[in-house]
């Protein structure tokens, strides 16, 4: 279990002072998929780096299962990172570069020996053993990469963007290979991505990172269906934002009137008051209606066609655009056509009141 | 490193930098800057009368670098032969310059556009010269050059004149000789420039109507002058010091300051004139270097803003 | 067919090109075709033989110099090199710090300052040292080489240092490396081509050298390079051909290993 509190990074001081890092505070459990999810420049490396020892950080703890690490250089912290460059070591073979670590630990040569073979089984790269790091692949350099810091059976692994040099095909591979070695070996893994979709698809639980600070933690599907802020809404997905009136709330939910005049429920935080608000909309969850059954109605202004679905581009009439995305079923006609009059709807409970 | 480390982490860095640093700063301090201050004293200094020098302090070695005080009528006038020197070292090393830019400039441009699996080797065939002994090398040239060398045998053979030409020994044969020593040093830097020129530039200057000479002039020689410039700096600095190439090809008549330096030490037997002389080459070269910096400096803020 | 039009070329540049590569070289072969003179001339040619090379082999002068440039250049390149490298590790990869560009500048000063001058300076120190200390060993020599040295062999390394990856120290760290074994495993492997290359180019101007030679030697010192620079003086034969052309053999040598070398997995 890591436990970060109230960790803090400066650089520069007074007036030019940057907070790379803003008071984070954040307990990952053991043997979980744990991502930092932001846009570049969020500070989610940074966060990566202190934990691997590579920053000191200007205030706050970081402790492993209670003990602090902060005094201790990287040599001396029980954790492996992934570089988002891989590192490898260009003048060793794929088997040297995964023996460096358990070398340095000063195991037996025997079991040096043992490991590095079972690490090269572990990420299929057996036969690849004797080869020089320059020789392979940029999958099989990332496989190396993992391996090599899988060695010495760190508490923690931790990975940089490991799978941002791969192209797309590779990528999808790579995020399934992870998920499994996580599986199989058990370990903690905090993962730095920018992708959202690698976030939603491997993490057990994602922390969206903005401006140094956490902005939200929680399971994939939290993040998604209920973001907590217009930044997290933003970032993950698409989303249509509303400015509306909350009435009033009742627990996890709100009664809420629309620009157009028309009051439907929402999902809201508890802490949410009455007054002026955003409600955000996945483009998914909405269906474009006759304007009349409608409760926001407005004009087509595009249409994009995607192969698997179609986004409907409404101008709405209070003078916001609104963007709806329905599937394509086989045989289907287009029976809409830009300038016709339309409506949005959606069903109570879709939207999410956003906190400010 | 790039990452901001702690206090006690930056305070040990400072100790082993400084640790890693004593040895070259002691040599270098010993045998590179710590004797230049003692030039600058010398110059200070009387002459002894078998040389060395006598410590008393006196104006007279700066002063009789640019002026000399007659011997009978006490009168004063610039000092001729030392001026003279002055100017031809300046004048043979912008000629040198020049001539070398003239045949640096295509020979860069040549290997910069060969296909990219032979320029190394073209490269290569500049840098043997360069890094083989200067002596040699003029040494070489002063066998072609002499009465009975090469050039002069091909020329009577041939017919063209009848009898050698005395070419060796004059001020166009200390030219030839740092034209052929430094060429080298040109085409180094309008290479390394040359090198990095996207051709697409000069497409689109074709495209645009533009005719050859005007994409070399317009297009090419612009985006290349930082290289230029650093190419015709270092031939000038060299040229203005040298000592080896003068002395054998300019046969001893035709001095430049390096030369006139070491009579100095030598039969001259005027340390510090020899000290003073040596400082104001220095102080050439330094401007040379500053206006150097100043025109990389501007070409390099007009190549980002 | 029209001719395409070709974008790269420039009217009388590949004859200047040529020109310039045959001026390069014609000097250079000719001095080595007359080391292999029979007759006495370097003018005339009058037959192939090895008389030169003999007669130079078996010159005191020349066997005693030979000994002189080596033993001199092998100390400064030796000891300039492991200067250089520790001021590389020092002033590379660094954030930057109060007195980097001077330390930049004094280990950059030889390649500033005109050789006269340097060699003019240190006649005046070494004389006042010889003076008070008595010593007129090769130590002189060996440590104004060493100094001039210095920024040939630190080039090189500094350019390996800049283009060698950060974070592969740090993945080593990571790896549970102390700082020594990073340095040992790591660094020093990667480092290694640009010391050797620095090394070299050391040795090879170390052993060219004349200038600053011919001001610190004490008398009876004379290195290669100053004793042909004497001899220039007397009537020419060949003997100083072959000389130049052992000594062009070894910078051709090292010049070839010293390019390939610099781009070894860069």
């Amino acid at each position: 279990m890591i436990e970060i509190e109230g960790v803090t990074k400066i650089y520069g001081e007074g007036k030019s002072a940057f907070h790379a890092l803003d008071d984070v505070s954040v307990t990952i459990r053991e043997n979980e998929f744990f991502t930092l999810l932001g846009p570049s420049g969020c500070g989610k490396t940074t966060l990566l780096r202190t934990i691997a020892g590579f920053v000191d950080p200007t205030r706050g703890a970081i402790r492993l299962a209670g003990k602090s690490l902060l005094e201790s250089p990287p040599h001396k912290r029980p954790v492996n990172t992934v570089f988002q460059s891989y590192a490898l070591f260009p003048h060793m073979t794929v088997a040297q570069n995964i023996a460096f670590g358990l070398e340095m630990q000063g195991k037996p040569r025997v079991e040096v020996k043992e490991t590095v073979a079972r690490m090269l089984e572990l990420v299929r790269m057996t036969p690849m053993a004797d080869r020089q790091t320059g020789q392979i692949s940029g999958g099989q350099q990332q496989r190396v990469a993992l391996a090599r810091a899988l060695a010495p059976r760190p508490e923690v692994l931790l990975l940089d963007e490991p799978l941002s040099a791969l192209d797309f095909k590779l990528r999808k591979d790579m995020q399934l290979e992870l998920k499994r070695l996580q599986a199989e070996t058990g370990i903690t893994f905090i993962f730095v991505t920018h992708d959202q979709e690698e976030a939603l698809t491997m993490s057990d639980r994602i922390a969206v990172m903005n401006a140094g600070r956490i902005r939200q933690i929680g399971s994939p599907r939290e993040i998604y269906d209920q973001p907590a802020e217009r930044f997290v809404a933003d970032f993950i997905g698409d989303t249509n934002f509303v400015e509306i009136e909350l009435l009033e709330t009742e627990g996890e939910t709100a009664g809420i009137r629309l620009p157009s005049g028309r009051e439907t429920r929402a999902r809201s935080g508890a802490e949410a008051r009455p007054g002026k608000a955003t409600l955000a909309v996945r483009p998914e969850h909405a269906r474009l209606v006759p304007p009349e059954e409608a409760l926001m109605a407005g004009t087509l202004a595009e249409i994009v066609y995607f192969g698997t679905d179609t986004h409907y581009h409404v101008a709405l009439d209070s003078g916001a655009r609104f963007v709806i995305r329905q599937q394509n079923a086989p045989h289907h006609r287009q029976t809409h056509a830009t300038g016709d009059r339309v409506g949005v709807s959606f069903a109570p409970g879709v939207g999410q009141v956003l906190r400010d | 490193m790039a990452d901001d480390l702690s206090p006690a982490r930056a305070a040990r860095e400072r100790r082993s930098r400084l640790l890693l640093l004593t040895p070259a700063m002691i040599i270098l301090l010993l045998a590179a800057s710590g004797p230049l201050l003692i030039v600058l004293i010398y110059s200070f200094l009387t002459p002894g009368d078998y040389g060395g020098v006598v410590w008393k302090f006196s104006w007279d070695a700066w002063f009789s670098v640019v002026a000399e005080r007659d011997f009978f009528t006490d009168e004063l006038s610039f000092a001729d032969a030392h001026l003279s020197i002055f100017w031809r070292s300046v004048k043979l090393s912008l000629m040198t310059t020049v001539a070398a830019l003239i045949f640096g400039f295509p020979t860069a441009y040549f290997i910069a556009t060969r296909p990219k699996r032979s320029r190394d080797f073209w490269m290569l065939l500049i840098m043997i010269p360069f890094w083989t002994n200067l002596l040699i090398r003029t040494f070489a040239i002063m066998e072609l050059i002499r009465a009975e060398g090469t050039v002069n045998m091909l020329l009577l053979w041939t017919g063209i004149i009848d009898e050698p030409i005395q070419m060796l020994f004059t001020e166009f044969s200390i030219m030839l000789g740092m034209v052929y020593v430094y060429l080298p040093l040109m085409i180094l830097p309008i290479y390394a420039s040359m090198e990095r020129l996207d051709f697409s530039l000069v497409e689109a200057a074709y495209d645009l109507y533009a005719t050859r000479w005007r994409v070399l002039r317009r297009v090419i020689f612009p985006l290349v002058r930082p290289g230029v410039i650093a190419g015709s700096i270092l031939v000038f600095i060299p040229c203005l010091g040298a000592y080896v190439t003068p002395r054998v090809l300019g046969g001893g008549k035709n001095l430049m300051l390096g030369n006139l330096i070491e009579l100095q030490f030598g039969q001259g037997r005027n340390w510090p004139l020899g000290a003073a002389l040596s400082l104001s080459l220095l102080a050439i070269v330094m401007v040379a270097l500053i206006f150097y910096v100043r025109a990389v400096g501007r070409d390099g803020e007009k190549a980002h803003g | 067919m029209a001719r395409t039009f070709d974008i790269r070329k420039q009217t009388g540049f590949t004859a200047l090109a040529i020109t310039c590569f045959a001026v390069l070289y014609m000097p250079i072969v000719l001095l080595v075709v007359y080391s292999f003179n029979a007759g006495s001339s370097i003018a005339i040619w009058e037959g192939f033989s090895f008389r030169w090379y003999a007669t130079a082999w078996d010159n005191d002068q020349v066997q005693a110099a030979t000994i002189r440039s080596l033993v001199i250049a092998c100390c400064a390149s030796g000891i300039a090199t492991f200067a250089a490298v520790l001021a590389a590790l020092a002033t590379t990869r660094t954030k930057p710090w109060k007195g980097q560009t001077l330390a930049f500048a004094m280990v950059n000063q030889p390649l500033m300052v005109p050789e006269i001058v340097t060699a003019v300076a240190l006649l005046i120190f070494f004389a006042m040292i010889k003076v008070s200390t008595g010593y007129t060993g090769l130590g002189y020599l060996i440590l104004a080489h060493s100094a001039f040295c210095i920024p040939f062999a630190y080039l090189p390394v500094r350019a390996r240092l800049q283009g060698m990856d950060l974070t592969l120290e740090q993945a080593a760290s990571d790896l549970y490396a102390t700082p020594f074994q990073i340095f040992r495993r790591i660094t020093l492997p990667q480092l290694f081509p640009g010391i050797l290359a620095g090394a070299m180019l050391a040795f090879v101007i170390s052993l060219d050298d004349v200038v600053i030679t011919e001001f610190v030697k004490s008398a009876g010192q004379d290195t290669l390079p100053t004793y042909m620079l004497g001899q220039l003086r007397r009537v020419v034969t060949p003997e100083i051909n072959a000389i130049s052309t052992v000594l062009l053999a070894i910078s051709v040598v090292m010049v070839i290993a010293f390019f390939f070398l610099s781009r070894v997995r860069k």
